[in-house]
């Protein structure tokens, strides 16, 4: 994949300077593989949202559209009732942390066009806000209270950010790169 | 049900507040949910879950492609084939791995065999949700059978290990075709004996008939998928419609309810049964000799990249987020687990239903905690 604008590498859009003392072993970039239906929804989500601030992209097999945090409600709201793009289903919402940015990922698909998309938002690390899509697909309310418990992503506008998979009262977020783990010693 | 807690909230309207759970034979593992009664209608369900969350996905991190799959195989651990097999491939997918056909054919036979086996668990289960007590010892004795085939193919009755990236871990025992067929046999005579034990008795039709039906139009807005999503009319199976591996090689089809309520999402199961067996009759006489195993080094380093593919696994589809930076280990694993958005939608289903059923309804969810908290 080249690191051209539209195609930037999912490990960090900043470019870190390059430490030239260590030699970082070289790393190859996945192959896109984009079939005919997803070259098409690349180019009508283009048109559609040439008004928009949309940064298109190709992830492995599926299109992906980078866009600004405040945006997303908005845009996933007319990606729903767009009746060319019609996507009424969200697959998952993922958080992964680039310690830098935290990314969430909006993995969609629409039943009735078959196509699927990947819509991203980069978020900044110390506080990261992003507004909810819970009315736009209400099984995202579970999907963001995970995001918040495990990543600390503010959704604004969530009915219910209270702890999901963690108990009451847990701190930090387990998530996170930061957060320590395997740090026990073997008994 | 136990009454923990009676309350006269503010709102006078609310009755009663029941706590079922998380310790409740009927909550399918460690789960809690609190009902808000008014009379003997449920109001509001809250439910609660977390109470196995392990950190599957952060512990994934720390571990390399090959050892990632035995956490998977503790995820949803009555299906873990199917599991298994939506890691492998995602990085198969990643790494652009040609899995030889053999592989595929042994995998295909073994997770269609896994979902018989979690529907035999269900059928077992739901029965007894509902009342009965004798399908339980059906279902457990069908399942055990292939579960014994397991054993002699995985050397694990669950949490097999078997899949690998690339293909399978060994070679079929060579009483492997002989004994499939006969288990194949018995399964067909078995879900028949089960169908007319339970499927049409009047009692068990009063308990989930018409008992909190979901509508094609909320399934899809709450991300309910599998068996539930296909049981209010919506025809949508990742098998067929994203195919992976080599199920466009099979002729199946796809059962479809039509009101969403609690025996179609039953009966759904008993006919994915029948299909798998079918599924399992053509895999099994189109499977050729060759390799069970990808040309590959030995220690899985995807490129740089990430893949998001899904699979239909018995309760739904299994998605997996892999994000990978080049290194020997994934930078990160998100599951999207079926059971978990299902889950989800119980708070709107058991709105307004008596309290009686709300057993009935999380056992027709054939939830397994496991795979809803990671």
């Amino acid at each position: 994949m080249p690191e051209t604008p539209e195609n930037p590498p999912s490990g960090g859009t900043p470019a870190r300077p390059a430490t030239p003392k260590r030699r970082e072993p070289k790393v190859a970039l996945a192959p896109e593989a984009l079939d005919d239906a997803g070259t098409e929804l690349s180019s009508i989500v283009s048109d559609l949202f040439s008004d928009e601030n949309v940064e298109m992209g190709v992830e492995v097999d599926e299109v992906s559209v980078r866009i600004a945090p405040d945006r997303v409600p908005a845009i996933c709201a007319r990606m729903k009732n767009e009746p060319s793009l019609a996507f009424d289903y969200l697959r998952s919402v993922s958080v992964v942390d680039y310690v830098d940015r935290l990314e969430v990922n909006y993995h969609l698909f629409s039943y009735p066009k078959r196509h699927k998309l990947v819509i991203k938002a980069d978020l900044p690390a110390e506080a990261p806000v992003v507004p909810t899509v819970t009315g736009v697909w209400r099984t995202a309310n579970w999907f963001e209270r995970e995001g918040h418990d495990l990543f600390g992503v503010n959704f604004a506008g969530h009915p219910d950010l209270s702890p999901l998979l963690l108990y009451d009262g847990f701190e930090g977020h387990p998530g996170l790169k930061s957060y320590p783990f395997h740090d026990y010693d073997e008994w | 049900m136990k009454v923990t807690q009676t309350t006269r909230a503010a709102d006078s309207s609310v009755d009663m507040m029941i706590n079922m759970g998380p310790q409740h034979p009927s909550t399918h593992g460690v789960f809690r949910l609190v009902l808000q009664l008014e009379g003997e209608r449920i109001v509001h369900a809250e439910p609660h879950i977390g109470y196995l969350h392990r950190g599957s996905e952060k512990l994934c991190e720390g571990e390399s492609y090959a050892q990632v799959i035995t956490l998977f195989d503790r995820m949803d651990y009555v299906a873990n084939l199917n599991s298994e097999l939506a890691f492998c491939m995602a990085v198969e997918k990643l790494m652009g791995i040609e899995v030889p056909d053999r592989a595929w054919y042994i995998r295909t036979i073994l997770c269609e065999l896994n979902r018989v086996a979690s529907h035999m668990l269900f059928y077992g289960v739901f029965g007894m949700d509902a009342g009965a007590m004798t399908p339980i010892l059906y279902g457990f004795r069908e399942r055990e059978k292939i579960q014994s085939l397991f054993e002699s193919v995985t050397g694990a009755r669950m949490m097999h290990n078997y899949f690998r990236i690339g293909g399978v871990k060994e070679e079929l025992p060579t009483d492997f075709p002989a004994r499939l067929a006969s288990i194949v046999e018995e399964l067909k005579r078995a879900i028949e004996e089960c169908d007319q034990l339970l499927t049409g008795n009047e009692a068990f039709l009063a308990r989930t008939r018409g008992i909190s039906p979901l509508s094609a139009e909320d399934a899809v807005d709450f991300g309910v998928t599998g068996p539930i999503l296909r049981s209010t009319g919506q025809i949508e199976d990742v098998r067929v419609s994203e195919p992976y591996g080599i199920y466009d090689r099979f002729d199946f089809g796809i059962p479809v309810g039509s009101t969403g309520d609690c025996w179609d999402r039953y009966y759904i199961r008993i006919e994915e049964m029948r299909q798998s067996l079918l599924i399992i009759e053509q895999a099994a006489s189109q499977m050729e000799a060759g390799d069970i195993q990808a040309k590959m080094r030995r220690i899985a380093r995807p490129p740089k990249g990430e893949v998001y593919v899904r699979s239909e696994t018995p309760r739904g589809d299994l998605g997996v987020f892999l994000v990978s930076d080049g290194g020997p280990k994934p930078y990160r694993v998100k599951v999207r687990t079926p059971s978990f958005s299902n889950l989800q939608a119980i708070q709107h289903m058991l709105r307004g239903a008596y309290v009686a059923d709300a057993v009935v309804v999380l056992g027709s969810l054939d939830i397994i905690l496991g795979e809803v908290d990671r």
